[in-house]
């Protein structure tokens, strides 16, 4: 195995472990935060405020870097304007996530944990990306 | 039941993780663009994407199993509503450039306004698809 595989792998697993600690794997806890007006939760603040007091921090050492420890170069989205692809596409997102409260990475998890659920939510999330996919190439044919 | 402290202390690990990917391979680690370059990326851009989504599966389903509080396994949301979460959520991922992991915990790490727009967007989108299922009754006449 490469490095990069072997720092790839490790890092998905502490990237599984961080989803299933936080709690996020049950997509209930979730929907209890998106529960304002309800039995709310705020279970998901606390593990985005953790997540992001981290990358907040360490990111900006890690990008003074002149280059990622096995790689030639840094690979960061090259998109900075609010575009309506991402409002529109956040806003689809939104509405799939709020239905179930799963999103791609715990319902991943959950896949590979036995959950039903998500037995059946992962073969259509992938679906629903291809599904874009053929959208996108049949635009991009008719704009030629 | 778990606590603000593990919600903190996972949190503080998929920080890290992504640490890790852009210290180590320079990548970000957003779980939906990680699984869609899967597929569509070159073929020398694979293997990580692969290795590091069998350690994200893995580790997360050996942890699901020791911990007190993981979710009860039998399907508990009807199929139709499963399905159709899952094509909304795969379409709108893709269409967006990405999802929680990508955007909010990636994105906003990097101070971008363009992941805030969108962090605030499908947050806003999901409490009120939450607000509509859970708390506007249809009286039909």
């Amino acid at each position: 195995m490469s490095r990069s595989v072997i720092a790839a792998l490790a890092s998905g697993a502490l990237f599984g472990l961080g989803l299933a600690i936080s709690g996020m794997t049950d997509r209930l806890v979730v929907l209890g935060f998106l529960d304002l007006y309800g039995d709310f939760n705020p279970q998901l603040a606390f593990v985005l405020a953790g997540a992001v007091m981290v990358t907040a921090l360490a990111f900006r050492f890690v990008l003074r870097l002149p280059r990622p420890r096995i790689a030639a170069e840094f690979r960061l989205p090259v998109e900075t304007k609010v575009d309506r692809p991402l409002l529109f596409g956040a806003a689809i997102f939104g509405v799939g996530w709020g239905l179930i409260g799963f999103c791609p990475g715990p319902a991943l998890v959950g896949l590979a944990g036995g959950l039903q659920d998500a037995m059946i939510f992962v073969p259509a999330m992938l679906a629903g990306s291809f599904a874009h996919y053929l959208v996108e190439r049949r635009g991009k044919i008719g704009a030629e | 039941m778990q606590s603000w402290a593990h919600g903190i202390l996972g949190g503080a690990l998929i920080g890290l993780s992504a640490t890790l990917l852009l210290w180590s391979i320079g990548r970000i680690a957003g779980i939906s663009g990680i699984v869609n370059g899967l597929a569509s990326a070159p073929r020398s851009d694979r293997a990580w994407r692969a290795a590091f989504l069998v350690g994200l599966m893995a580790a997360g389903a050996v942890t699901m199993q020791f911990l007190p509080y993981a979710p009860a396994r039998p399907q508990s949301a009807s199929t139709p509503i499963l399905l159709l979460a899952g094509l909304l959520v795969g379409f709108g991922t893709r269409m967006g450039n990405g999802c929680t992991s990508g955007h909010g915990v990636c994105g906003l790490g990097r101070l971008s306004w363009r992941s805030l727009a969108a962090v605030m967007t499908f947050m806003l989108a999901a409490i009120a698809t939450v607000f509509i299922i859970r708390h506007v009754t249809v009286t039909l006449p």
